[in-house]
């Protein structure tokens, strides 16, 4: 690969995990980024599960994207989805009956999931394998990263453990409701605000004296 | 067949395990569609009425699917399904109400990556409802909804006149609200027994 | 001089969009069906695994367990599909072959979902001698509980299921009573502040045994031989 090339692949993979990361940017794929994050592992195992959904299902359509008929594309993504998201079904029951019933029926949800349909009609489908694959690798980082955020935050204060190991000793009362339905979307939002208040921070010093940053 | 009664399914689906606070399902349009009172609770409507159809689908094929040992197309089968339903819904608002079919926008498509449509199916074959069962629990998925759709559209827009601190504006807001609700649901626990 | 009626933008031909849906979906049903052959062994050896640990668990002594139905006519070793009306279970042997007890499921509803357990029977004393959670979704820190409180746990350690004089159902209903009322071997002190939990504990347990044991004990006596 020429050295542009190379550097745009790179930007390409840098672009999902940071600038459009799909849990705190674009707020997509939320079902299972709330249901199973009540630990670590579980947000750990759902995000890598994902990730082979994603980067498999991009590779696939964009290996095709020539031959589809602009008609049925949507319907062909969609088949193709759902292949992937039954192999890993059945490849997390072959390894890790654990796992399986931690992540329970989100596994079968990864079909429609928003990220992986958004992805492969916006980006898969306009561009070769392995730039479709390296940016879907990327996006499937970056949603791993936003899940491992929400995971362990919500791990440590619900439970006082960390992937199992507890941290605090046995006189620590959780927070319960931090590994219930109420906490994922009060830890989200957390996040989500803490996001914004650094993004505003960062402007402020951007316009601030020394300035001349007007137009 | 399952143990609990109608009504209990009824119950749970709409209020002890709704399916957007308790269940994590349907957050995309929850969040998406809910700035405005007069369209999230058509976007609940048809979001039941998609689920009702994916439910009476989903029931059949996996009867055909069981009968032939064809367990493995079940995924596939059911989400072609749920597109050819939504692709149905959006035929007929498009002749019966332009206006609402503009309203809704891009997210009337998007029912079709709904998770609380293909959770639907899913938990109805998981739980081995019968028929009766079934319909019942997913018109009470879709109820409860658009419950929490209402819900939380008639708060934002009550806060859309309330000074909110800048940084919390937008998203973290809606899923703070999001919480709280889902907080209160958590009260409805065990109701029906 | 202009043409006529300009073309219609090429809409594709009806046959050609099914051509490509086909195609595809042959590549992607064969995937499928490749994954599911090639993973099909682990996953039921996974399964089978679970499942031992647990009767193991339930059944201390035991080192080797069979799979057994009880139907309307009477006990017999499992052998493919499950007759209609069949209830299941495991006789658990011991490192001599001897019947170390038996294993059965057991579920109810609970606070959130359905609470599934694995029980353990000892046919000597007729009673319940442990159980293991097999699936259940219940809060943490309130109802998964049942798991790890002592005093719950030891409910199990001899809990009286004995038949009544006909043989026909349980003689006393196995029910969780209210934290500190236990007054009898056939009831459940329910942990206080997981009521809800508890009582789902007890009713899979009876509602299990009062199908099993009124077609299991009679017959005890086929189990005693390990089935080849």
């Amino acid at each position: 690969m020429s050295d542009l090339a190379q550097a745009r692949t790179f930007d390409e993979f840098l672009e999902g995990i940071w600038r459009q990361n799909p849990v705190f940017v674009m707020v997509l794929g939320m079902c299972p980024t709330l249901a199973v994050t009540v630990s670590a592992v579980n947000a750990l195992s759902m995000g890598l599960a994902t990730a082979f959904v994603l980067v498999c299902s991009c590779g696939l359509v964009s290996l095709i994207r020539n031959i589809v008929p602009k008609e049925v594309r949507i319907a062909t993504y969609i088949v193709i989805i759902a292949t992937f998201v039954t192999v890993v079904d059945y490849v997390i029951q072959a390894v890790s009956l654990a796992v399986y019933e931690a992540l329970g029926a989100f596994i079968q949800l990864i079909v429609v999931n928003c990220i992986i349909l958004g992805r492969a009609e916006a980006h898969a489908s306009k561009h070769p394998p392995l730039t479709a694959m390296v940016n879907a690798l990327g996006m499937s980082i970056g949603f791993v990263i936003g899940l491992l955020a929400l995971g362990t935050v919500r791990e440590i204060l619900g439970a006082g453990t960390l992937f199992g190991f507890s941290l605090f000793g046995a006189n620590f009362q959780p927070w319960v409701v931090m590994v219930l339905p109420p906490g994922g979307f009060i830890v989200l939002g957390a996040w989500l605000l803490l996001f914004a208040a650094l993004k505003r921070r960062k402007e402020a010093r951007l316009v601030a004296p020394g300035g001349g940053h007007g137009a | 067949m399952a143990p609990e009664s109608l009504g209990q399914i009824f119950l749970a689906a709409v209020l002890a395990n709704n399916f957007v606070l308790a269940m994590f399902l349907g957050l995309c349009p929850f969040l998406g569609v809910s700035a405005r009172l007069d369209t999230a609770f058509p976007m609940g409507i048809a979001t039941t009425f998609v689920m009702l159809v994916a439910s009476l689908c989903a029931f059949g094929l996996n009867l055909l699917l069981t009968l032939f040992h064809l367990e493995f197309l079940r995924l596939i089968s059911y989400i072609v399904v749920i597109a050819s339903a939504v692709q149905l819904v959006e035929m007929f608002l498009k002749k019966t109400s332009p206006a609402l079919f503009r309203a809704l926008g891009i997210y009337l498509p998007l029912i079709t990556t709904n998770c609380a449509v293909l959770g639907v199916a899913l938990f109805q074959t998981a739980r081995e409802y019968s028929f009766a069962q079934a319909m019942v629990f997913s018109f009470g998925g879709g109820a409860g909804f658009t419950l929490a759709l209402v819900l939380m559209a008639s708060v934002r827009e009550r806060l859309q006149l309330s000074s909110v601190p800048g940084v919390a504006q937008g998203t973290a807001l809606s899923l703070m609200l999001a919480g709280l609700l889902s907080l209160a649901f958590m009260g409805f626990a065990g109701l029906g027994g | 001089m202009s043409t006529p009626a300009a073309p219609q933008p090429q809409a594709t031909p009806a046959t050609s969009l099914l051509k490509t849906l086909g195609l595809v979906s042959t590549v992607c049903g064969l995937i499928i069906v490749g994954a599911y052959q090639g993973t099909y062994d682990a996953a039921a050896a996974n399964r089978r695994l679970a499942l031992e640990r647990t009767v193991f668990k339930v059944v201390p002594a035991a080192k080797s367990m069979a799979e057994w139905q009880a139907t309307p006519q009477g006990i017999r070793p499992a052998a493919g599909e499950p007759a209609a009306g069949a209830v299941k279970f495991y006789a658990a042997y011991d490192a001599q072959g001897v019947l170390a007890g038996i294993a059965a499921e057991g579920a109810a509803k609970g606070y959130a979902d359905t609470v599934r357990i694995l029980y353990g029977y000892s046919p000597a004393c007729q009673c319940i001698t442990g159980f293991g959670l097999v699936s259940s979704k219940e809060t943490p820190g309130i109802g998964d509980k049942i798991v790890t409180d002592r005093e719950f746990l030891a409910n199990f350690e001899a809990l009286d299921v004995k038949l009544n004089a006909e043989l026909s159902a349980l003689a006393n209903e196995v029910k969780a009573v209210k934290h500190g009322s236990k007054a009898n071997p056939w009831q459940i002190d329910a942990i206080a502040g997981a009521t809800v939990t508890s009582r789902a504990v007890g009713k899979a347990i009876n509602d299990s045994a009062q199908l099993l044991l009124p077609k299991l004990v009679p017959e005890l006596e086929k189990l005693g031989k390990k089935p080849s």
